[in-house]
């Protein structure tokens, strides 16, 4: 696991960013935080988009802070394949808005903000974290009140071929079907990953403490941070 | 520099799930409104442009709507200039 240090992004009305800096704390690596305003995230060559209602929530989730002067810096570290990216809840919301992530998140289909505990599964292996291996389980809560994850089936189709679809809700044993997917995402989707660039909608950084309810969240973002390649 | 009014009108695409239109629909339906069998809802925005002419003031209403208004993977949008 690398020791160097990880940028954690505050846009306006992201509330989830101190959890995260706690988090990354706790696993011993360095955090810079930047500023939404900010036009370079240093010499920080990964970076974490943190939950929270980024303008809240305003136009459509994300839509607003997909568009603020940080991220230009985020794309640029993206295009030239130097910058490795977390985007957690309203951040995967932010990262595909931006178009760093195929698909769109649709409000939840029982119309309501979801706030439960849920297990997801490693449905394909992503190319650069070894530690993500296909079938592994965490239990992790959610939060969010659109965070179906879109895109016609087609693209869909192609995503699994890509071996893009990088997380699933699934059950306690690892099943997946529809009783376990508690927002209507298309195939259960939980989170993407395509190339450097990884969205999920759980909080891992919720999930750092037993007393907290799981610890799961530690060995997710333990296996993020061992990510490889240059 | 001409001033236009322009609106955008932007729906989600048909086969997109909409819950906040399905919960309208239902409150209608309680409401006695039986006949009303189907409710989407959209978003209006009304811009105010400053053109060389409605063409080009059509053109950045355009711009507006594919770059940030409306999300093309839910949603379809119509630009209309006001004469």
């Amino acid at each position: 696991m690398s020791t160097e240090a990880v940028a954690v992004i505050t846009f306006p009305g992201s509330n989830c960013d101190d959890d995260t800096v706690m988090a990354l704390g706790r696993l011993g690596v360095p955090v810079v935080r930047r500023w939404y305003r900010d036009r370079d995230l240093g010499e920080a060559r990964r970076v974490v988009l943190p939950g929270g209602f980024s303008y809240g929530d305003y136009l459509r989730s994300g839509a607003l802070a997909a568009r603020a002067p940080i991220m230009d810096a985020v794309e640029d570290g993206v295009a030239t394949g130097r910058l490795t990216v977390l985007g957690i809840c309203n951040g995967f919301q932010i990262l595909c808005e931006r178009g760093l992530l195929p698909g769109a998140l649709r409000p939840n289909r029982d119309g309501r903000f979801r706030c439960t505990w849920e297990w997801v599964r490693v449905a394909t292996a992503p190319l650069h974290w070894p530690e993500f291996r296909p079938g592994t389980r965490f239990r992790l809560p959610i939060a969010h009140r659109e965070g179906a994850f879109t895109l016609p089936r087609a693209e869909l189709d192609r995503l699994w071929q890509e071996g893009a679809v990088f997380l699933q809700y699934c059950g306690p044993d690892g099943a997946v079907g529809d009783e376990y997917n508690p927002n209507g995402s298309m195939d259960q989707v939980a989170g993407i990953c395509r190339g450097r660039v990884m969205g999920l909608m759980p909080h891992p950084e919720r999930a750092v403490a037993a007393y907290l309810g799981s610890e799961d969240g530690l060995r997710f973002l333990r296996a993020w941070l061992a990510s490889e390649g240059e | 520099m001409n001033r236009y009014r322009v609106v955008v009108a932007i729906r989600l695409k048909p086969e997109v799930l909409d819950p906040a239109g399905q919960a309208v629909a239902g409150v209608l339906d309680q409401m006695g409104m039986t006949g009303v069998e189907s409710v989407r809802l959209g978003r209006l925005v009304d811009l105010e442009v400053a053109a060389d002419g409605p063409e080009s003031a059509r053109a950045l209403a355009e711009a507006a709507a594919r770059r940030l208004l409306a999300n093309p993977v839910l949603e379809t949008f119509e630009v209309a200039v006001e004469p």
